[in-house]
């Protein structure tokens, strides 16, 4: 991991959010966090199993103890029935990506090598191109794309961070 | 047998009447008009303002003097955002209010269809919460969640988006109570008995403890609750402007609003405490240096407030306790017994007397004259509004606020134009009592033409206007930290205020001379057919203190002008 990596990955937080799955909910949370001057990395929105309740997942840069604030102020919001940061020990963290890799016949089975290690899957395959699907942790991710970029990523496309909390704990 | 069916306005205005409103200040459109028509037949009474920024700040006068939630009612695009300005008041404030507002037809909206904005999306930011009503069905479901929301826990406005055709659809009466639907929703009561132990144990070891009063304790009605407290530790009590009224500030404990431009003693007993309880106050930039490491240093910093947000986001209190500050005060008050602040009393009486509040009576007429004067003849028993600037500062510090919703302020988001209306609302709240505005020339211009509102309902208002044809405070800080380079700030050019009031049909009183004060006063307090305009022509230049520039700390305060050259404010505004 470079320096700046890591600084990114020590300052980066993980919030997950269950919301009332009403309109304009996003819109609210959103203010939240751009009143501050905090940019939203990634947000993942989906229902959960209630049908009257989302779960959000956002990932933001940022000094803690204004994060600390972001989760309060979220949390008062009449459409947030729960709003906590997760750590990564604590909770499972996934994420999928999709990269489209330029393929020549010099670098195909280098290009392969680095799919099976990453145990990531091909979904696509024409004759200058290659789309391959991964799924793990955010980290894991990285360094895939990383290896990839030396063959040339024409587009990639990330779903953003999930998280589920581990053992009786509450996501 | 099918239920009737009425129009959704008219079941809007049956759920307003449940919930006891019997006021809305209002101005209609289009948009609006089924509701507006639904009034008609309602028993509740329809005040016509002549702005909608009028209707907000009336609403919120209304409900501060009361603690009742005020509603606004206006019509879509231009109507809903003319409120946008008394929202942010009502929000920064926690004051509960509901603003009603037309909105173009559900068909239309998001096409750019006539006076269409997107009231919920402009207003997202400064709500409590909102509604974009979608089916009149859900209309009695949001009235009661509105109400509650609005005036619950730590309170605010919430904004009702009404499009016409949703008002003016025929809809069933609803039998059965609408049944809330808000999950998310919670608020604090009593706070956990193990913080409120750790506060105790605090101020069991302290020698020279100090009490801050604000906002939150005046809404939770902690009143008997404060003085309990701070009798029975006999620790001397400070208030922010919000807090005026929520301890007797004539009580011998009381040491009257801190801060900026709070009196000089309640200053220095900050910078000598050894530690200070905040009880629903949020450590506001008046009141705390831009370096917060500088506030109090050496003392224990303790915090109570209803809202979880405010713990940790300006001071990191040495302990916290997150509830309705009547409830936590009550829990907190039997863990303690008297404290030997002998000394501590002494200190701070000697700062009373070495550093009282004062001003010449020579020299010209006076704001403070003018203000002081009020406040002996009323001996207090008044309501009083203001707008924002050096008179509101000279309110705060002369006209001692004796009892809880006396005094009504735009404080977080320092709103010119404010007081006036705030006073209408008030007003109409409070009908027997005593009701003063205290405005500036500036800000009384941007609400004045409320006049009418108040002449019609022959409202018995006092608008005191402190004319010193200057935007004083902005002139004092060019004066003070920017060279003396004056920017326009100068109002040169104010209608003859006595003229203005009369063209209204409002009775007017013109005081020039210091010597004719109390005389004039008297008369403007004994009238009573309708409202009345004290023109106050004060001396031109004339400046705020006690001052704590901005972004410094107590120690930093300015009993009076300095002789020497200021720095520009750092780390606030």
């Amino acid at each position: 991991m470079t320096e700046l990596q890591l600084q990114r990955s020590q300052n980066s937080h993980t919030i997950s959010l269950l919301v009332a799955n009403k309109p304009g909910v996003l819109l609210r949370i959103s203010l939240i966090f751009s009143r501050r001057g905090f940019n939203i990395e990634s947000l993942v929105v989906s229902p959960t199993l209630d049908g009257r309740f989302s779960r959000m997942t956002i990932t933001a840069q940022g000094d803690p103890s204004i994060l600390e604030q972001i989760i309060k102020q979220a949390a008062k919001l009449v459409d947030v029935v729960h709003a906590t940061e997760h750590k990564d020990i604590s909770a499972v963290q996934k994420e999928l990506a999709l990269v489209k890799v330029k393929l020549n016949p010099e670098t195909t089975g280098r290009v392969l090598q680095v799919v099976e290690h990453f145990k990531a899957t091909t979904v696509d395959l024409t004759s200058n191109s290659l789309i391959i699907q991964a799924t793990g942790s955010s980290e894991k991710l990285d360094a895939m794309i990383s290896f990839l970029s030396e063959y040339g990523i024409i587009e990639l496309v990330r779903t953003g961070k999930i998280v589920m909390a581990r053992g009786k704990e509450k996501t | 047998m099918t239920k009737k069916l009425i129009t959704g306005a008219e079941l809007l205005i049956q759920y307003l009447e449940k919930k006891g409103v019997d006021i809305i200040f209002g101005y209609p459109g289009g948009a609006a008009i089924p509701i507006f028509d639904a009034l008609v037949d309602s028993k509740i009474k329809l005040v016509l303002v002549r702005h909608e920024q009028g209707a907000a700040h009336i609403a919120d006068g209304y409900a501060r003097a009361t603690g009742k939630p005020g509603v606004v009612l206006v019509t879509s695009g231009p109507g809903a955002t003319n409120t946008v300005t008394g929202i942010i008041t009502a929000m920064m404030d926690s004051v509960p209010m509901i603003v009603l507002c037309g909105q173009t037809i559900t068909t239309s909206l998001g096409k750019d269809a006539f006076q269409e904005a997107d009231v919920f999306g402009i207003t997202a930011p400064i709500v409590k919460h909102s509604y974009l009503v979608k089916n009149p069905v859900d209309i009695p479901r949001i009235v009661e969640e509105s109400f509650y929301i609005c005036s619950t826990g730590r309170p605010g406005p919430v904004v009702i988006d009404l499009p016409k055709d949703i008002t003016g659809a025929m809809t069933p009466i609803q039998d059965s109570p609408p049944v809330m639907d808000i999950p998310g929703y919670t608020f604090p009561t009593h706070a956990r008995s193990k913080d409120i132990q750790k506060i105790a144990n605090y101020i069991k070891q302290s020698h020279r403890p100090l009490i801050l009063a604000g906002q939150g304790a005046l809404i939770s009605e902690a009143y008997n609750e404060i003085q309990e407290l701070a009798e029975t530790i006999q620790a001397p009590v400070v208030n922010t402007l919000l807090g005026k009224g929520v301890f007797p500030e004539n009580h011998p404990l009381s040491l009257g609003m801190l801060g900026m431009h709070g009196t000089a003693y309640a200053n220095k007993a900050l910078t000598r405490c050894d530690l200070i309880l905040s009880i629903g106050s949020r450590w506001d930039d008046r009141i705390t240096p831009g370096k917060i490491e500088r506030f109090c240093p050496d003392a224990v910093k303790l915090h109570i407030d209803i809202d979880p947000a405010e713990i940790n986001k300006i001071v990191v209190p040495d302990a916290s306790a997150v509830g309705d500050a009547k409830l936590v005060l009550r829990d907190l008050i039997p863990l303690l017994g008297k404290l030997n602040t002998k000394e501590w009393l002494k200190e701070v009486d000697q700062y009373r007397r070495k550093f009282p509040l004062n001003y010449k009576k020579t020299g010209g007429l006076k704001a403070q004259h003018v203000i002081d004067e009020l406040y002996k003849l009323t001996k207090g028993d008044a309501i009083v509004t203001t707008d924002v600037g050096q008179h509101q500062m000279w309110a705060a510090q002369f006209f001692k606020s004796h009892f809880s919703r006396s005094w009504i302020s735009s404080g977080g988001a320092g709103t010119m134009g404010f007081g006036f209306p705030a006073a209408i609302g008030a007003q109409f709240g409070c009908s027997k009592k005593t009701v003063i505005a205290i405005v500036g020339d500036g800000g009384f211009q941007m609400t004045a033409f409320e006049l009418s509102t108040a002449m019609l309902h022959k409202l018995p208002i006092k608008i005191v206007v402190i004319d010193n044809k200057f935007l004083g405070m902005v002139r004092q800080w060019q004066q003070l930290f920017y060279d003396d380079r004056l920017s326009g700030v100068n109002l040169e050019g104010n209608p003859d205020f006595v003229k203005l009031a009369e063209a209204y049909g409002v009775k007017g009183f013109r005081i020039k001379r210091a010597a004719d004060v109390r005389k004039i006063l008297s008369r403007a307090l004994a009238y009573s057919d309708g409202p009345c305009l004290i023109h106050a022509e004060v001396i031109k230049e004339d400046n705020v203190f006690p001052m704590i520039p901005a972004g410094g700390a107590a120690e930093d305060m300015l009993i009076e002008a300095p002789k020497v050259k200021m720095e520009k404010p750092k780390g606030s505004t």
